[in-house]
């Protein structure tokens, strides 16, 4: 079971391929299970670069969670799609604080 | 400080427009993410796991309290509202948009900052002691020669494009705080038996997976020899440094695969060559630069150390802080504060904007104008009024920026580690953040002493754990994060690679096998002035294997 992601080329943010395009929020990602749809997943994806929308294209493993919501399999896609585990900024220096 | 001249403006101005261009026609299709990379890199835009992340030259570690209050507004308003202190004394932002980063690098501009060699393979930032310039123990300010190798190495055609990073810091005194002897060229300032100043040249140090300790190869180079004596380095290095194996290219691999006798004969016969030509600098031009770095005029003061003790009697934190964070400065009167950014349970390195600009409102009222950034992912204020440490300590300790532990094992340096880096196979920060919130408690911290713990998310060592008293290196072991532990590194005169301990531990148990470390320490040490370095070295490993894993 995997997905698409890739990185916004504008701002480098990290999107999803969903069936409607780009999508910041990896609940909205296609679910692909075919190595089919994955091919026509990477050729949307590669389409995508040549319109200078992402870079960086990787399909990646995930799995369900109990709400059928996608977690990527490797810690690294983990953090990629849910933010740094760890609190930064004034966000931090007020835990600190406290 | 040194100020830019008409060709730094005109030419960091052309660097900026230039890059905008380029990131223009890299959204328009017309620059393809191959050509586009190499060009965003020569301006230190790297994309990260998140993001792209722009890292900012900090030239010798130096910057005045204008730079620092727009490193702050940078980070308020095109990032995240923070900044990260890297161990090579520069800045990390980590949020900027692409389109962003013309404008970034446009108000950069306007206070004299860029973040040309902040990347790619070129000789990177020159860095240096975070004390240079008030160092009691210093033969000279070695920042004067950092600026001049940045002014011969800025745009250098022949060294553009090197087999590899090159890196070069220097020391002024003999004890080393600028780790020269990891780097590709270190240089440590040094007089002859006429009194000369020069350098002695190691070469060929390094960290990342293959770490060596660097070489002599010249007990003694005049002060005027410097450019030609690293040109005829680099020419070298350019010559015969591998291109085909990104792994072995760093200019260590060719010591070590040559031989600094051989490589030695080589770099003498083209500096026999060169010495004598353009790059032999006039004892006018140095005298020039080093006008730049003329100390501030410090008040006549006395020596107000005796007027703190009554404060430091009635404030154990501040007794603490003064203990920790305040070294003695060479003019009478003055100190040199340490702004700690290792607060317990705090990610290493960071500050958010306001603390930013809380440090230059402090380097403009107390520092004559003044800050550095320590490789050790501090802030120093060099130019302090010792009369004044108290009203800086209060003003700290309301903006959480007064954690009193520079130098002990709470003054972690840690790399971004798998959190943001591309690069990274574990996690850095929690670690160090786990470690600085067990060991916070402050009467044991002090009985420990001096302890430096470094941690790497991977083995390219951003976070230096080579050479850390302790060193913790993340790796990724079958999908899980696992962490290495060293023991008995040291980045200073003394350098030496730590040793591997043993098997690595979970992360939920490197805190665990540290403390064990520590209290081995503590058990064996002889007197409480034994440092765990000291101790280490004298009783080496086995007592911390039984204790590990006995």
């Amino acid at each position: 079971m995997k997905i698409i992601t890739a990185n916004r080329l504008h701002d480098g943010i990290v999107v999803f391929l969903s069936a409607d395009g780009w999508e910041t929020d990896i609940n909205q990602s296609a679910i692909l299970n075919a190595p089919d749809a994955v091919d026509a997943g990477l050729a949307t994806a590669a389409n995508a670069i040549r319109n200078s929308e992402i870079i960086d294209v990787n399909a990646i493993d995930v799995s369900l969670d109990e709400n059928d919501s996608p977690v990527p399999v490797k810690l690294r896609e983990r953090i990629r799609a849910f933010g740094p585990t760890v609190q930064y900024g004034e966000a931090a220096r007020q835990t600190l604080a406290a | 400080m040194y100020r830019y001249d008409e060709f730094d403006k005109e030419f960091v101005s052309a660097r900026v427009d230039q890059f905008r261009d380029q990131v223009e026609r890299r959204m328009a299709g017309d620059l393809s993410e191959d050509e586009f990379k190499p060009l965003r890199l020569m301006n230190g835009v790297y994309l990260q796991l998140h993001a792209y992340m722009l890292r900012v030259a900090i030239p010798y570690g130096t910057l005045n309290s204008r730079q620092m209050r727009m490193l702050g507004h940078i980070a308020r308003k095109y990032d995240r509202g923070y900044g990260h202190f890297t161990t090579r004394q520069n800045i990390q932002f980590n949020w900027p948009k692409l389109l962003d980063i013309p404008d970034i690098l446009d108000d950069l501009a306007t206070v004299e900052m860029h973040a040309i060699q902040t990347s790619g393979n070129c000789i990177r930032n020159v860095t240096t002691d975070h004390f240079a310039g008030v160092a009691e123990d210093e033969i000279a300010d070695p920042r004067v020669y950092a600026e001049i190798l940045r002014q011969w190495s800025t745009l250098h055609p022949e060294f553009i494009f090197l087999p590899r990073k090159f890196k070069i810091a220097i020391t002024g005194a003999a004890h080393d705080r600028a780790a020269i002897q990891v780097h590709d060229i270190g240089l440590q300032l040094v007089r002859n038996e006429d009194g000369e100043i020069g350098f002695s040249v190691y070469v060929g140090g390094g960290q990342g997976r293959t770490p060596m300790i660097a070489k002599q190869v010249r007990e003694f180079l005049p002060e005027q020899d410097l450019i030609a004596y690293t040109e005829a380095i680099l020419r070298v290095y350019n010559l015969y440094g591998r291109r085909d194996n990104k792994y072995k290219a760093r200019i260590k691999i060719l010591v070590h695969e040559t031989g600094i006798d051989v490589l030695r004969e080589d770099i003498e016969a083209e500096f026999k060559r060169i010495r004598d030509g353009v790059l032999h600098l006039p004892k006018a031009d140095i005298e020039a630069i080093d006008s730049y770095f003329a100390p501030p005029q410090y008040a006549d003061l006395p020596d107000h150390t005796a007027m703190l003790d009554e404060a430091r009697r009635a404030d154990t934190g501040f007794d603490r802080w003064i203990t920790n964070n305040v070294e003695a400065h060479k003019i009478q009167g003055h100190s040199i504060v340490t702004i700690s950014l290792k607060p317990a349970g705090g990610p290493p390195g960071d500050a958010t904007d306001r603390q930013l600009e809380i440090m230059a409102d402090l380097g403009e009222k107390f520092s004559h104008d003044e800050l550095r950034i320590s490789h050790e992912q501090n802030v120093i204020l060099p130019h302090v009024e010792t009369r004044n440490l108290k009203e800086i300590y209060d003003i700290l300790v309301v903006e959480g920026l007064a954690p009193a532990n520079a130098g002990l094992i709470t003054d972690i340096i840690a790399c971004p580690g798998l959190d943001y880096c591309a690069l990274a196979n574990a996690r850095s920060i929690p670690v160090a953040q786990d470690l600085s919130e067990h060991f916070a408690k402050a009467e044991r911290e002090q009985d420990i002493g001096e302890l430096k713990i470094k941690i790497s998310g991977c083995i390219n060592a951003c976070g230096h754990h080579h050479v850390g008293h302790i060193g913790i290196l993340g790796v990724d072991r079958k999908g899980e994060e696992f962490y290495q532990i060293t023991l008995g590194g040291s980045a200073d005169e003394n350098t030496a690679i730590g040793n591997i301990i043993g098997p690595g531990f979970a992360s939920e148990d490197v805190v665990g096998a540290v403390d064990k470390i520590v209290d081995t320490y503590l058990d064996h040490r002889e007197t409480r002035d034994e440092s765990f370095l000291a101790t280490y070295n004298r009783i080496g490993q086995q007592p911390f294997k039984d204790a590990l894993y006995g």
